[in-house]
């Protein structure tokens, strides 16, 4: 395997901005593509039933559309789709899915024809499995189509922003009578361990009881330890009530 | 440093919204364009979201802002900066005249190559099948094709009958869409570093070279050239245009003397194997009418010398097409 596989292919952009792309694994790119399976066949058999009214003017011709038909859609239904909705088919829209330039430039039609059309490699001996390999063992998630192509396929997961207004709200912060131990405790947490902090309380009640209470004995702990706050205005109150408190400091500085 | 995210969220949200709805719109409808001043307000968009992207990225670390954000980025920077060129709308007749074969004569030492393995594979084949005629089952893998040519000549020289009578359409599709697919497989085996594509390639050199030599050591020389070659003049070259093509994704792919990454010798040459793709796809169509038409018929329903004249015909047209088309235009373009 790629020692360098990683889910994220990073990408700088001329301005400096930095920004990363979450890769789709071979998991998900089958279960897309098995929805895309299901509208071809579906497709194919709309086709062979509209094409039974032209079995009254003639059976072969019936026969001949239908063949050339099944190998127009088979083979040109993703890249008509990717094409026109931008590297996605409906499989890709419903698992939020994108094929993308592995530079994160537009897609060009060839790309996508080139990509497409290798999946007859990507297919043997059945089922995807030397595209799955390939994927598998690819640093960027890649089946051989897209290597030839120079495509990646992008994961956009449904993003909800956070709202850290509902964790705190309404709640009394003892620890806001020092104001002066706040603003230090701001210079002094880094953004990751807030971030840690913000995503305990988010994901708090998926923890099962002793977890939680560890986790939470865990962030107390270090927090303190930054900055300790007199006993006064701590006595009493639960380690998960100390990390929402800090929480409240880092992210609301002017309530 | 922490800065105050609800704040930060309230003054930026705006505009990370409209340019969502944007990016929705453009993906939604491809088809639309934008005017100058909402390209102008896009960048602006794009670049305000960059510069959250890179606020949030170094004062925060929210994650869910940060991957939202990211995700916009993302989507916006592939639609700024996109700076390769931009296809010119699409005229089906350039295409065929001058574009694919511009394109076909660009790459024709993979062609003489291509060329060189499928002659190879025949003489293997017309060897194989002279020395020892009992490999014939494996060498032509075709049932219909086992029994004895005499025999098959006599048979179908006195069936006065139109035995292809309401197939002949089937027969045009399946030749065509057949002979497609195999194509495009031995044109994505490019991608083994050609590999799979010299073997296909000389695989239907072997099948093609014994059928051949069958016949003729069977004395059926006539009957055979005039069955093959109304649909064969077309095929086997569009046969040998797969193999070309394979071999230029082959060459991209191993790029000998060439000090340019590997992703930017496939760019290169991307637009080139779809051209041939859709030229190769053309000349199968046209082959597979000739051979459900005309080549499955043979004398007394169709004399050989106009089967054979109309191939040569056919044979001297594709030379042409394909050895001159577009060279005028060519010329000024370069």
């Amino acid at each position: 395997m790629d020692s360098n596989k990683t889910n994220k292919l990073l990408i700088r952009t001329p301005e400096g901005i930095l920004f990363s792309l979450t890769l789709a694994g071979p998991i998900i790119r089958a279960l897309a593509w098995t929805v895309d399976i299901g509208c071809i066949l579906t497709l194919t058999m709309v086709i062979r039933s509209l094409l039974k009214f032209f079995q009254i003017v003639s059976v072969d011709l019936s026969s001949a559309l239908y063949i050339i038909a099944y190998f127009i859609i088979s083979i040109g239904y993703a890249i008509v789709l990717e094409w026109y909705w931008r590297g996605q088919t409906l499989g890709k829209k419903l698992l939020r899915l994108r094929v993308m330039d592995v530079q994160g430039l537009r897609l060009q039609a060839s790309q996508i024809v080139i990509r497409n059309i290798m999946r007859l490699i990507d297919n043997l001996p059945a089922l995807y499995a030397v595209g799955g390999l390939a994927c598998l063992v690819s640093g960027r998630a890649q089946r051989l189509g897209d290597f030839a192509a120079n495509t990646i396929v992008v994961r956009n997961p449904e993003l909800a922003e956070p709202d850290v207004s509902k964790l705190v709200a309404g709640k009394f912060n003892s620890l806001r009578s020092y104001p002066h131990l706040c603003a230090r405790l701001r210079q002094l947490v880094t953004p990751q361990e807030a971030a840690v902090a913000v995503q305990a309380m988010l994901r708090r009640d998926e923890l099962n009881p002793d977890a939680r209470v560890k986790l939470f004995n865990d962030i107390a702990g270090h927090f303190r330890s930054v900055t300790p706050f007199p006993e006064e205005v701590t006595y009493g109150i639960t380690d998960e009530q100390y990390v929402r408190n800090v929480v409240d400091i880092l992210f609301s500085p002017k309530l | 440093m922490i800065i105050d995210l609800q704040k930060f969220l309230q003054e930026e949200e705006t505009f990370w919204k409209e340019l969502e709805s944007g990016l929705n719109k453009i993906e939604s409808e491809p088809e639309i364009k934008m005017t100058l001043d909402e390209v102008k307000r896009f960048q602006y968009l794009y670049q305000r979201a960059a510069a959250d992207l890179a606020k949030i990225t170094t004062f925060s670390a929210q994650p869910e802002i940060r991957h939202y954000l990211e995700s916009l980025v993302a989507r916006s920077y592939g639609e700024v900066h996109e700076n390769r060129e931009k296809p010119h709308r699409f005229s089906p007749l350039k295409w065929f005249f001058v574009i694919f074969p511009q394109t076909f004569r660009r790459h024709i030492q993979a062609l003489l190559l291509a060329l060189a393995i499928i002659m190879a594979g025949c003489i293997f084949g017309g060897a194989a099948i002279t020395i020892d005629p009992d490999a014939k089952a494996i060498l032509i893998p075709f049932s219909h094709l086992q029994d004895s040519p005499t025999k098959r000549v006599m048979e179908e020289e006195t069936n006065k009958e139109d035995r292809l009578q309401n197939t002949k359409m089937r027969g045009t599709a399946f030749y065509m869409t057949h002979n497609t697919h195999v194509s495009i497989f031995m044109i994505a085996l490019g991608a083994t570093y050609g590999i799979g594509t010299v073997l296909l390639l000389f695989y239907n050199g072997v099948m093609l070279g014994a059928v051949v030599l069958d016949y003729i050591l069977a004395s059926q020389t006539t009957f055979v050239v005039a069955w093959l070659s109304p649909h064969g003049v077309i095929e086997i070259p569009a046969l040998l245009l797969a193999g070309q093509t394979g071999l230029v994704l082959a060459s991209a792919m191993i790029g000998w003397g060439e000090r340019v990454p590997l992703k930017s010798r496939l760019r290169k040459v991307s637009g080139d194997i779809v051209t041939l793709i859709f030229g190769i796809a053309l000349m199968l169509t046209w082959a597979g009418f000739i051979e459900a038409f005309i080549s499955q018929y043979h004398e007394p329903i169709i004399p050989y010398a106009l089967k054979t004249g109309f191939a040569i015909v056919e044979f001297i047209a594709l030379v042409l097409f394909l050895g001159l088309s577009g060279t005028k235009r060519n010329s000024h373009g370069q």
